[in-house]
């Protein structure tokens, strides 16, 4: 017995050790972590941001250095803090507070007391730095916009928050990403790659020198920069004619499918969210509940499309062959499907053919159309779903998948919308409950994109391509491959003519026949849609909005348009003439119609988007 | 008697052990004091360079050891004593301090600790003491003699001060349990022992309660039997609890802050990672980086950053934890233990009853160190600065371990020798 005490002591010591050293090196995980934390400092090279061009060339968007005044607490000295304040700009106060704020979150890490300074501040600043000790000056660098528009196009930069942080590991806290518009689509173009430097540190957190010869550490990637399809001139325009309306303008080169404006209304100066102001400005932007300037309405606004629509149910007529050319329809004021109302329509010459149809807009012809297409098959059901995929095929009723991060599908019904409505098969349901879809009202919604990509289509005769605003990604020269494919619509090319022609004929003497542009065969369609908001939970209808599609030339069509305009009533009062201006300007570089111009520029929707707020009863459609 | 008569037979496996671990140690120095700044391997200023000198003049020292006579050591046994006793008393006037502790001689640029060489003479002195024919352990008298040769040298070292190496000194008690000292001895120190820690730990007044709890309890069980009385049960609470009490008035009224420092942080009580807890920390972290391989020779992180204190030195072993990681940690232990076991498994064959306690108080001292040292790096034991056997830094405390190790070598070949 005696011989064994120490030996078994000594074993059981070896086994206790290993026990703790298991627990130590195996078992808990996080002294690897409090060893990074404490042994290796990491350090990030960002290279530039990739600069943002117009098809042309111009430049939209560069960068620019920023200054940021930074502290380390403890290195803080006594200090004159009046004169220090004074050049700060800011009260002692609020120097107090921001000190005692970056020592609460660390006495030897850098804080940020004064954010982006401007390039005067910085240089008054700068050579009396040395005064302060622990304070001093980094530099950073923000984006400059060249341009005071199209700011829903390129989106702005912002710093990464702890959702996108869990989501991509890439980023680290107090970095920035790309968070609308081109910005945030094409952030990992823009950006490039951060470079990695990892330092071994002492206990003293000194740099004692590299951490395993470089062997981890990598190089920065620049950013690429990147061209837009956008006409940087044409979009300025743009968004000189939408001031003091809300809706948008959105124009397409129907052979390529490359955005050439997209104007949204109200917009505001991309430049309002860099530098000191940017929380204070985005929070007023952000805020404005009524005119909600970050809502892209181009892309975001679900609107009745209204009479462009009838477009469409011509050319799905004409593809199911429920209407012959020459048929002449009579309209008696209206039509009559056997309801309470009629489907009301204006005063014009009737009876109408096809292309008088579409110049004269008459709802009576295409609540025809529409009817014997739906009609065509045994059930309503199958007539919706079949007339639903003629229009699947434009891109409606679905997300279309251009490059721009924002968007809605817009809305086109199938059988299953109405079974829901009228709780089939308890309730049957029929054609003419659904009639207000031949016009562009009832179920039907879309995005101001959505009309002009159907315009585009027609354009082309039966094929187009998906809007995109990437032109050239500079570096890499090609753009997603997505966007140099053509698709065809269901309607067959033949049946485009009739209609192409009626939409001529609505230019030429129909319902925007005072829009014309001296050289310039445009095709057209107004749309004056109906729409109605909740006022204090009652159902109210406002002014139409006033919408306009158009493509022009006639033959070679170089832009396709649509122009959205809320409440502004009849389609050629204010949609179709700011699209033929739009059309002119990009087609002849200046306006003749000075007066039409100056209409335009001057004209204000305001007090009509103040009704349905003033508490007051108000007229529509005046 | 040469080294060279083929009639002397070392035991090569314990020098293989011995060569393994100073061959790890020096490897792990190297790492913990390499600077960015030395690019020359041969460079006297350089930590490493000196260890490696140390090492090979512990060769030579080796050779010398193994060339005496075994007989030499028994017989100068008491010579050697008495004059480790005056080097470690002369060391107050002549010694030179280094970090407060007046431990050293200094012989031009070379300091030299006498107390690392006095565990080897205690350990022959006690040998030759017990192993006397006119000595029996067993009587109080010859033990309270053992107990002063023990304590002479540990009473001179701990006003140096040094109480960690003084503390070693107690190692020798298992050299005596295995000459026929009562167990009492062994239990009296193991329940002082938890009666200190258990009155730091849950206080006095719960320490109280739970000796009563547990005397009444033994008391109720044997009152069947004849046995002690009630008398003798509440005489040894009483002084039971006396101690507790007295342990408490100690640490909180004669120890210093820094020792209470020191227990409270590894009883849990304290947790300060940044003042008196900070080496330990840092020793946690970097072992506990390892992970299964470590992180590779001279790479690791912690090590390379100095957050470590006194890592070539007793905290080494932090290093190895680190760069080496759990298998290489445990082949560390593995290495110790092996050598350990192996020199108890040596004394237990020695014909000698001198070489047989000399190989114990060898056993004894090398795991008191390996203990305590592991211990406190691993943060499992309070700090207590003794440094690992041959992995530490420093030429004292190396020439110490081979002299203690390689004398009872030599008398294991002797072993041979008589046969």
């Amino acid at each position: 017995m005696r011989k064994l005490l120490l030996l078994s002591v000594v074993l059981i010591s070896g086994l206790v050790f290993m026990g703790r050293l298991f627990y130590l090196q195996i078992y808990d995980t996080s002294f690897q972590v409090l060893s990074e934390n404490n042994a290796v400092k990491v350090e990030y090279d960002y290279p530039q941001r990739g600069y943002i061009f117009d098809r042309n060339g111009t430049l939209l968007v560069s960068n620019q250095p920023s200054y940021d005044v930074m502290v380390i607490p403890k290195d803080v000295k006594p200090l004159d803090t009046l004169e220090f304040c004074n050049l700060l700009k800011i009260t002692p106060e609020v120097l107090k507070e921001k000190l005692k704020k970056a020592r609460t979150y660390s006495p030897r890490l850098p804080s940020v007391v004064i954010p982006q300074l401007t390039k005067t501040e910085y240089a008054s600043l700068s050579e009396k730095m040395y005064k302060y000790e622990g304070f001093y000056i980094q530099k950073r660098s923000l984006r400059d916009y060249q341009v005071n528009h199209s700011a829903n196009v390129l989106g702005y930069i912002s710093e990464v928050n702890e959702r996108i942080i869990k989501k991509n590991p890439y980023y680290q806290m107090g970095e920035i990403i790309g968070t609308g518009g081109v910005e945030k689509q094409y952030e990992e173009v823009l950006r490039g790659v951060k470079g990695v430097k990892y330092i071994q540190k002492d206990r003293f957190n000194r740099e004692i020198g590299t951490y395993k010869n470089n062997r981890f550490d990598t190089l920065p990637v620049r950013g690429n920069d990147i061209m837009l399809t956008i006409n940087a001139q044409l979009q300025e325009y743009g968004e000189t004619l939408m001031r003091n309306k809300r809706g948008g303008i959105v124009a397409l080169e129907p052979a390529t499918g490359e955005i050439l404006a997209l104007v949204a209304g109200p917009n505001y100066d991309p430049a309002l969210l860099v530098g000191r102001e940017r929380s204070k400005n985005f929070t007023k932007l952000y805020y404005d509940t009524i005119a909600k300037p970050l809502f892209d309405r181009v892309l975001q606004g679900e609107y009745p499309p209204g009479s462009p629509f009838k477009a469409l149910t011509a050319l799905i007529g004409l593809q199911e062959g429920v209407i012959d050319l020459e048929e002449r329809i009579s309209c008696y004021g209206g039509y009559n499907y056997g309801g309470a109302k009629k489907l009301g329509c204006h005063s014009h010459r009737s009876p109408l053919s096809m292309i008088g149809g579409i110049a004269n807009s008459c709802n009576s012809y295409f609540a025809t159309v529409y009817r014997r297409t739906i009609d065509k098959y045994p059930t309503p059901q199958e007539g919706i779903d079949n007339w639903k995929s003629h229009l699947s095929s434009f891109g409606l009723g679905q997300y279309m998948g251009y490059d721009l991060p924002t968007g809605r599908p817009g809305k086109i019904p199938s059988s299953k919308t109405y079974n829901a409505i009228y709780q089939y098969p308890t309730y049957r349901w029929y054609t003419p409950a659904t009639i207000s879809n031949a016009i562009g009202q009832g179920e039907v919604l879309m995005t101001p994109m959505q009309m002009v990509n159907f315009t585009a289509a027609i354009a082309n005769r039966g094929w187009y391509f998906k809007p995109h605003i990437i032109k050239n990604i500079v570096g890499a020269d090609t753009i997603p491959k997505q966007y140099t494919q053509k698709i065809t619509t269901t309607i067959d090319p033949e049946h485009f003519g009739p209609v192409i022609d009626g939409m001529f004929d609505v230019y030429n003497y129909g319902t925007a026949s005072h829009l014309k542009v001296k050289g310039i065969e445009i095709c057209g369609k107004t749309g004056t849609a109906e729409n109605y908001t909740k006022i204090d939970g009652v159902r109210t209808q406002l002014t139409d909005h006033s919408v306009f599609i158009a493509f022009a030339p006639r033959n070679n069509p170089r832009i396709a348009i649509a122009v959205f305009i809320e409440n502004g009533y009849w389609g050629s009062r204010w949609a179709g003439r700011i699209a033929t201006l739009m059309i002119e300007k990009y087609l002849h570089g200046e306006i003749t119609r000075k007066d039409l111009e100056t209409f335009i520029l001057n004209g204000s929707l305001q007090e009509e988007y103040s009704k349905p707020y003033s508490g007051q009863p108000f007229r529509i459609n005046q | 008697m040469s080294i060279t008569s083929r009639n002397v037979k070392f035991d090569w496996l314990t020098i293989f052990l011995f060569a393994s671990l100073v061959g790890i140690g020096w490897i792990n120095i190297y790492s913990a004091s390499l600077s960015d700044t030395g690019s020359n391997f041969v460079d006297f200023s350089q930590i490493y360079f000196k260890q490696l000198l140390w090492i090979g003049l512990s060769v030579v020292l080796i050779i010398f050891i193994l060339a005496l006579d075994s007989k030499f050591y028994e017989r100068f046994s008491s010579v050697i004593y008495l004059v480790s006793l005056v080097s470690l008393i002369l060391v107050f006037p002549l010694g030179k301090e280094i970090s407060g502790a007046t431990s050293w001689y200094s012989f031009g640029g070379v300091s030299i600790q006498p107390s690392e060489f006095a565990k080897a003479a205690t350990a022959l002195a006690l040998a030759k003491f017990i192993s006397d024919i006119q000595t029996n352990i067993r009587t109080f008298r010859d033990q309270l003699k053992a107990f002063v040769i023990i304590a002479l040298p540990a009473i001179i070292i701990v006003p140096q001060p040094d109480p960690g190496s003084a503390l070693v000194y107690s190692a020798f008690v298992f050299a005596m349990y295995r000459e026929g000292m009562h167990f009492v001895y062994l239990l009296l120190g193991f329940f002082v022992a938890a009666l200190f820690i258990g009155t730091l730990w849950i206080g006095v007044t719960w320490m109280s309660l739970i000796v009563v709890l547990i005397a009444g309890v033994l008391y109720l069980r044997k009152k069947k039997k004849k046995g002690p009385g009630l008398f003798r049960y509440g005489a040894i609470a009483f002084a039971c609890i006396a101690f507790s009490f007295s342990v408490n008035y100690i640490f909180n009224n004669v120890f210093e802050q820094r020792h209470r420092d020191r227990f409270n942080i590894v009883l849990g009580k304290e947790t300060d990672t940044q003042g008196i807890g900070y080496n330990t920390n840092q020793s946690e972290i970097a072992i506990g980086s390892g992970g299964w391989t470590g992180k590779g020779w001279t790479q690791g992180t912690q090590t390379k950053g100095d957050f470590v204190p006194e890592q070539h030195t007793d905290y080494i072993f932090s290093t190895v934890g680190e760069e080496w990681g759990f298998l290489g940690a445990l082949l560390v232990v593995g290495l110790f233990v092996a050598l350990i076991v192996r020199i108890l498994v040596l004394a237990e064959r020695q014909r000698s009853q001198f070489s047989r306690v000399y190989g114990y108080s060898v056993a004894s001292i090398l795991f008191v160190h390996f203990f305590v040292n592991i211990g406190m790096v691993t943060g499992l034991l309070p700090t207590i600065g003794i440094p690992l056997p041959f992995f530490s830094y420093g030429g004292s405390s190396l020439w110490g371990f081979t002299i203690l190790l390689f004398i009872f070598v030599r008398l294991d070949g002797a072993n041979y020798y008589y046969t």
